[in-house]
C-alpha cells in the first residue's frame, strides 16, 4: 500500500528543512527525501550564514548549531594582477550576542539543522532520488523515487531540489530550462590551518571571523566574484562567475581557483595550508526575470530550484530558509481549509511579493543581464582603481595638479568620458 | 527460521588520521558506517528468511548513536534490532565484546530459538576478526568463518552447508544448526532497499539493553574484562624518500632504460 | 590510604584500571578508587598520562581489621602474580595443510627465537596433523628447541573444533607465556576459538612484537583503523600473552640444517562424535591458485590503469619477469581484478623483492599491505601521488608509455 502524507518534501537543504521543519511544527505529517548521504553532503555555498533569518527557522540556533566563527569584519578587495584596492567594516557590535552572520561548513551545519526538523517529527530519508511527481488529472499527488516500491503520496509536493530544478523544468513551471546566461559556476576549497595561523594573518581573536570579497583578477575580469572565508580551523576559498562567460572564454574554474590562490596578495593567507575539501556548485543567477511559477495544483517551489539568489548581496541561504519557511505556512493554511489546489497555494506567490525576497530580487531584475554585457566593470574598472591608488599613493615629487591631470588623461583614454557617465548612469539605474 | 546478525558500526576507516603531535586520534568529522562485511551479513540473513520465512534480529554493542546501524539494517529488510548500550561496555576488547554479544544472542534465543547467528568475517576498524569465533565458543556452536555461500539449510535434518574461501581453495563444509558463519563479501551483492523498508527504518527505535537486562558478570566485561589494553598509538612510520627518476613523460624510453639499469644492479633480477 | 582523583584531570582513559595489580579502579565517568582495595602501591600514578591521581599521605593510623582486608587484597594480588609466573616458553603453532607447513609457522619461529631470547625462555613449535611428524626437523631446523606433536585422524584437515580443543587441552597443560600464530584463515579461525577458551588476550595482525625487559610484557605492534595508525597492545593480567601475524610480515629465518631439538608426542583425547561440522568436499580454486604473498615479483595494477583492457599491459611485463599480477582496492571495486588479487589490509599482505606499483596513487589501506617490499616502483601520472613517498623509485608520466618501454628494455637485457 502506497504512503501518505500531509507533505514531501524533496531536497534537504536549508529551504527544504526550512519548509518540513515549519509544517511539522504545526503537527502535519511531513517526509523530507534527500538525495545524498545525508543532509548536507551535496550541498555548496562560500559559506556565511545570517543570523536573523536563520532565526526565523530555529530561535537561537547559533548557541548550539555548529557554527565555525561570529563574522566581525567584511572587507572587499578590488585585485589587479599584483595589488589590491582595499574596503572595508569591522565592528564590536556584530562580536556580540545576538551577531549578524556566521561562517559555517554546510556538510556539518545542514545535519544540524535537519536533525531539529526530525526532532519535530520530520520523518527524514537519504541515498533516495526523487524521480518525478505523480500526477493526477493535472493535480500533483505524490512522488516517485528510484527505490523498488518507490512511490508515496502527499497533499503538497515541496520542492527544494536546488539549481539543477529537474522536477521544477518537468513540471513546466520553469518553462524555458536553464541558460548559461542565468548560472554562475563557483569552486571553492576548504583549506585547514591552525586556529592560532587564521588568527595572526587575519587579525582576530578567538573565535571571530572575517570575510573578503574579491573582483577584478579573481575571476580573470569575467563577471563574478571571488571570496575568502575565515572558519574555525580552515579557510574558505574560492571563486564564481557567469556561466556564459567560463563557456566564452573557455578557462576551466579550477584554473580559476588556483590562479587566485596563486595571487601574491591571497598567496600568505593560505601559505602552509592543506587542502581538505574541493567543491563545486551552479548557482542560480537569473534573478527576477528567471525565476519559475512558483505554485501549481499541489506543488510549490522554494530556495534555488525558484532561482532565490541575489548574486549582488551574496545573499542565498536566507531567502532559501525564509522562502521554505513561507510555502511551510501557506501550506498549513492549506491544510487547514482542506484545499491544495493552485488557487489556495498561490498565496505563496502573495506573501513573497509582500517579503524582501521578490522585492529585492525585483529591485536587481536588470542587473545580472547588465553585467553580463557591461563586463569591463570586472575587467577595466578593476585596473583602473589599482592604477589610480598607485599613482596617489606614490610619492615621486610630481605636483599634485599635474598627478591628477595624469590619472584622468590616462582613464580617459581606457573609457571615455561620455562612457563612464554613462556606465554610472545604467549601473545606478539598475542597482538604485 | 531465526537469524540474528552480529553488527558493528565503524568510523570510515578512510578517514580516520593521528595527530602526529599529540600521537591521538582525530576523530572529528570522520563519519560513522555500518561494517561493509555485516552489510552482506544482514543481506545474507534477509535473503535466508526470504526464501526459508522466518525472521532476522540483528544485535549491535555501542554506544546510543550506534542505533544508526540498527536503522541500517532494517532499512535492509531485518525485522528487530537490539542495541548492547551501557556505560560499562565502553573499553570492551574482543574478548568482552564476544562475551556481551553472546549473552545478548543468549537472551534472544530465550525469547525466541535462534537457528543461525551471522557475522561479517572482521570489522574495517580493528581487523581482527577475532569477535566471530568468540562468539561461537561462548555459544557452544560450531564456527564456520570466511562463508562466501551458504549451499543449503535443511530445518529439518538440522543441517547447513557453505563454501568457505580459503587462501588456496574453497571448501564445502557441512554443520549443525545453529551454527555461527562469518561471511565475506563475495556472498551477495547488496540491494537497493525498498522505500517502505527505508520508511520503517527512519521510525524505528532499537531495542536498548543494558547491563542489567543482560545479566553480565561485571568482571567479564568493559575495560575490566579486557585482558588487552593499548598501551599507545602512534602514526604510521614513513618510508624513506626514495628516487625520482626523471623523463617519465617526454622520454619513457629513457626513464625505462635508467630504472632498468638500476634494478639490475640490485641482482635481484638474475642478469642472464 | 588510597589514591586520590583529579577529576578536573582525568580523562577516563582506563590504562590504570588496567594497571591496578589489586583491581582497586573502576572507570565511572571518572575514574573511582575502592578504598578497600588500594594499597598505595603507586602503579597507576605512575601510568596516568593527565597526571589525574595522587598518592595519599600514609594515614596515621589503621585498624586491626583495615590492615587484614588490605593484606588480604595484597595476598590476592600477589598470588595472582605468581599464577602469572607459572607461564613459561614461548610457543610458535605450526600450520600444515595435507602435510606442508605454511611458511608464516617458519617466519614465526624466526620471530619467536628472539622473543624466546629476550626471556630467557624455550622456543617450542606446536605441531598437530594426522601424520606430520616429518615436519618436526624442519621446526628445528628453523629455531624450535622443542615441539609438541599431536597426532590424530581427526586432525588430519582442519577443523575449528578438534584443533582448538587440542591447542586448549596443551596450553592449559604446558602454560606458554607467549603464544604465536599466523594470520592466515586457518590460523585467524583457531586463535579467536583459541583465545576466547583460555579466556586471555588476543592481539591481530601484529607487525612488530617485543618483549618490555622490566614487565615481561609482549608488546604488540599492529596496524589499526584500515591502516591509518598503529597501536602497541599488551595484554597484562593474563596468560597466554596470544598474537597473531600475517604472512610475510616478519623475514624468513635462514635454515640450520641439522639443528636438534626435543620432539615430545603429545595424546589429546578427541571423539569423532563431539564435533559437530566436517568438510564434504575441496574444492580447488580454477586454474592456478592465487600465491601472491609468496611472489618474488608482484606488478599491481590500480585504477589510474583506466580500464580492465590495459591489465595486459601489465601482465607483459609480469610475464618477461617471471612475476605475478596484483591489484588494488580500487581496480578489484572497479571489477577489473578479483578479489583474491588484492593487496592491502582488506586484502593480501605481500613482501616481494620488487613491487611495481602501477596507477596506484598509494592510500593507506593498499601501503600497510606492501610497504615491507623489498624496492618499490611507483608509475603514476599525478606527481603528487602519495605513492613516491614510499616508492624507491619513482616514474611519473603515463603507465601506457612508460610499462611497455620497461618490458622492451628488460626483454633486451635479459635476453628473452
Amino acid at each position: 500500500m502506497t504512503e501518505k502524507f500531509d507533505v514531501i518534501v524533496v531536497g534537504a537543504g536549508p529551504a527544504g528543512i526550512s519548509a518540513a521543519l515549519t509544517t511539522a511544527r504545526a503537527g502535519l505529517n511531513t517526509i523530507l527525501i534527500e538525495r545524498g548521504d545525508f543532509p548536507g553532503s551535496k550541498n555548496v555555498m562560500g559559506g556565511v550564514l545570517y543570523r536573523q533569518p536563520t532565526e526565523e527557522i530555529v530561535p537561537g540556533f547559533y548557541k548550539k548549531a555548529p557554527l565555525e566563527r561570529h563574522i566581525i569584519e567584511q572587507r572587499l578587495w578590488i585585485l589587479d594582477k599584483n595589488s589590491v584596492v582595499s574596503l572595508g567594516y569591522k565592528t564590536q557590535r556584530h562580536g556580540e550576542e545576538p551577531y549578524n552572520a556566521f561562517t559555517v561548513l554546510r556538510a556539518r551545519f545542514d545535519r544540524w539543522l535537519a536533525a531539529q526538523a526530525v526532532e519535530q517529527g520530520v520523518l527524514l530519508i537519504t541515498e533516495t532520488v526523487v524521480e518525478d511527481l505523480l500526477v493526477d488529472d493535472g493535480h500533483v499527488v505524490g512522488v516517485k523515487t528510484g527505490r523498488p516500491d518507490g512511490e508515496l503520496l502527499g497533499n503538497v509536493v515541496v520542492l527544494a531540489e536546488g539549481v539543477n530544478s529537474m522536477l521544477t523544468q518537468k513540471m513546466e513551471l520553469k518553462k524555458d530550462g536553464l541558460k548559461t546566461t542565468e548560472l554562475a559556476v563557483a569552486v571553492k576549497e576548504i583549506i585547514a590551518l591552525p586556529k592560532a595561523k587564521i588568527e595572526d594573518r587575519f587579525n582576530l581573536e578567538q573565535g571571530q571571523g572575517v570575510t573578503i570579497e574579491l573582483v577584478g583578477e579573481s575571476t580573470q575580469g569575467m563577471v563574478g566574484t571571488g571570496f575568502i572565508y575565515t572558519n574555525t580551523d580552515s579557510i574558505s576559498i574560492g571563486v564564481g562567475a557567469l556561466l556564459s562567460h567560463i563557456v566564452r572564454r573557455k578557462i576551466n574554474p579550477n584554473e580559476l581557483l588556483e590562479h587566485l590562490k596563486n595571487h601574491p596578495m591571497v598567496r600568505p593567507l593560505i601559505e602552509g595550508g592543506e587542502t581538505k575539501e574541493y567543491l563545486g556548485h551552479l548557482i542560480p543567477e537569473g534573478g527576477y526575470k528567471a525565476i519559475p511559477k512558483l505554485y501549481g495544483n499541489g506543488v510549490l517551489v522554494v530556495g534555488d530550484a525558484a532561482g532565490f539568489v541575489n548574486g549582488i548581496h551574496r545573499e542565498g541561504s536566507n531567502m532559501a530558509m525564509i522562502s521554505g519557511k513561507t510555502a511551510g505556512q501557506v501550506i498549513i493554511e492549506a491544510h487547514k481549509m482542506g484545499e491544495f489546489d493552485e488557487r489556495s497555494l498561490s498565496r505563496y506567490d502573495k506573501y513573497l511579493s509582500n517579503s524582501f525576497i521578490l522585492k529585492d530580487l525585483q529591485k536587481y531584475q536588470n542587473a545580472s543581464g547588465f553585467m553580463e554585457t557591461h563586463d569591463h566593470i570586472f575587467s577595466l574598472y578593476p585596473k583602473l582603481a589599482n592604477f589610480v591608488a598607485h599613482e596617489l599613493i606614490t610619492v615621486d615629487s610630481v605636483p599634485k595638479k599635474e598627478k591628477q591631470r595624469r590619472i584622468l588623461k590616462e582613464v580617459t583614454a581606457r573609457r571615455s568620458k561620455v562612457e563612464l557617465l554613462k556606465d554610472a548612469y545604467r549601473g545606478w539605474r539598475v542597482m538604485g | 527460521m531465526h537469524i540474528v546478525v552480529c553488527v558493528k558500526q565503524v568510523p570510515d576507516t578512510t578517514e580516520v588520521r593521528v595527530d602526529p603531535q599529540t600521537n591521538t586520534l582525530i576523530r572529528e568529522g570522520v563519519s560513522s558506517i555500518i561494517n561493509p562485511y555485516d552489510a552482506h551479513a544482514v543481506e545474507e540473513a534477509v535473503s535466508l528468511k526470504k526464501r526459508h520465512g522466518g525472521r532476522v534480529t540483528v544485535i549491535s554493542m555501542g554506544p546510543p548513536q550506534a542505533e544508526e546501524v540498527i536503522r541500517r539494517s532494517i532499512a535492509m529488510g531485518a525485522d528487530k534490532g537490539i542495541l548492547l548500550s551501557d556505560r560499562n561496555f565502553a573499553g570492551s576488547d574482543t574478548l568482552a565484546t564476544s562475551y556481551i554479544l553472546a549473552m545478548g544472542i543468549i537472551k534472544i534465543t530465550e525469547e525466541h530459538p535462534v537457528d543461525l547467528v551471522l557475522c561479517g568475517k572482521q570489522a574495517i576498524d580493528g581487523d581482527t576478526a577475532q569477535v566471530g569465533p568468540g562468539i561461537a565458543v561462548r555459544l557452544g556452536m560450531p564456527l564456520l568463518t570466511y562463508v562466501m555461500k551458504i549451499e543449503s539449510v535443511d530445518l529439518s535434518s538440522r543441517e547447513i552447508k557453505v563454501h568457505r574461501k580459503l587462501e588456496e581453495k574453497k571448501v564445502l563444509v557441512a554443520s549443525r544448526m545453529p551454527a555461527v558463519l562469518t561471511v565475506v563479501k563475495d556472498i551477495n551483492e547488496l540491494s537497493y532497499s525498498s522505500l517502505p523498508n527505508l520508511l520503517r527504518a527512519a521510525r524505528y527505535r532499537a531495542i536498548i539493553w543494558s547491563q542489567q537486562d543482560l545479566e553480565v558478570d561485571t568482571e567479564q566485561i568493559g575495560l575490566r574484562g579486557s585482558p588487552t589494553s593499548v598501551s599507545k598509538i602512534f602514526a604510521p612510520p614513513q618510508r624513506g624518500q626514495g628516487e625520482i627518476i626523471k623523463g617519465g613523460r617526454d622520454n619513457p624510453e629513457n626513464a625505462a632504460r635508467i630504472l632498468v639499469d638500476k634494478l639490475l644492479k640490485t641482482k635481484i633480477i638474475a642478469n642472464k | 590510604m588510597a589514591v586520590t582523583v583529579i577529576e578536573k584531570n582525568c580523562i577516563a582513559c582506563g590504562l590504570c584500571v588496567q594497571t591496578c595489580p589489586f583491581e582497586a579502579l573502576e572507570i565511572k565517568g571518572d575514574v573511582v578508587v575502592d578504598p578497600k582495595k588500594c594499597t598505595n602501591c603507586g602503579d597507576c600514578v605512575e601510568v596516568c598520562p593527565a597526571a589525574a591521581l595522587e598518592l595519599d599521605e600514609p594515614p596515621k593510623e589503621m585498624s586491626a581489621e583495615e590492615i587484614m582486608d588490605v593484606e588480604e587484597h595484597e595476598d590476592a594480588a600477589k598470588d595472582k602474580k605468581d599464577q602469572l609466573k607459572e607461564y613459561r616458553g614461548v610457543w610458535v603453532f605450526i600450520e600444515q595443510v595435507g602435510g606442508i607447513a605454511a611458511p608464516v609457522s617458519w617466519e614465526l619461529l624466526g620471530a619467536g627465537t628472539r622473543l624466546a631470547k629476550q626471556i630467557d625462555m624455550e622456543l617450542v613449535g606446536i605441531l598437530l596433523g594426522d601424520k606430520a611428524e616429518h615436519l618436526v626437523g624442519e621446526a628445528f631446523a628453523y629455531g624450535a628447541d622443542k615441539v609438541y606433536l599431536v597426532e590424530h585422524p581427526l586432525l588430519k584437515d582442519y577443523t575449528t573444533e578438534p584443533y582448538t580443543q587440542a591447542l586448549v587441552s596443551l596450553a592449559k597443560k604446558y602454560k606458554p607465556e607467549i603464544f604465536l600464530l599466523g594470520a592466515t584463515s586457518l590460523g585467524r579461525d583457531l586463535a579467536g576459538a583459541v583465545a576466547t577458551r583460555l579466556q586471555t588476550g588476543l592481539t591481530a595482525d601484529c607487525t612488530e612484537l617485543t618483549v618490555d625487559e622490566s614487565s615481561r610484557y609482549l608488546m604488540q605492534t599492529r596496524p589499526a583503523f584500515g591502516g591509518n595508525i598503529m597501536a602497541t597492545i599488551v595484554c597484562r593480567h593474563k596468560r597466554p600473552q596470544m598474537a597473531s601475524v600475517r604472512p610475510r610480515v616478519m623475514p624468513m629465518p635462514s635454515k640450520q640444517e641439522g639443528r636438534h631439538g626435543e620432539l615430545v608426542k603429545e595424546n589429546v583425547e578427541l571423539r569423532a562424535e563431539g564435533y559437530t561440522s566436517k568438510i564434504i568436499e575441496i574444492i580447488e580454486e580454477k586454474g592456478s591458485a592465487v600465491y601472491l604473498d609468496k611472489a618474488e615479483i608482484i606488478v599491481a595494477a590500480g585504477r589510474g590503469i583506466g580500464s580492465k583492457d590495459n591489465l595486459k599491459i601489465l601482465q607483459d611485463l609480469a610475464d618477461t619477469l617471471g612475476g605475478t599480477m596484483a591489484a588494488s582496492r580500487a581496480a578489484v571495486d572497479a571489477g577489473w581484478v578479483e578479489h583474491s588479487y588484492q593487496v592491502g589490509q582488506t586484502g593480501v599482505t605481500v613482501r616481494p623483492k620488487i613491487y611495481f606499483a602501477v596507477g596506484i596513487s598509494g592510500a593507506i589501506q593498499h601501503l600497510v599491505g606492501m610497504q615491507t617490499s623489498d624496492v618499490i616502483v611507483a608509475i603514476n601520472i599525478d606527481p603528487e601521488a602519495p605513492i613516491f613517498k614510499f616508492a624507491t623509485f619513482g616514474l611519473v608520466g603515463d603507465f601506457a608509455k612508460i610499462v611497455p618501454a620497461l618490458t622492451n628494455e628488460f626483454k633486451k637485457r635479459l635476453g628473452a
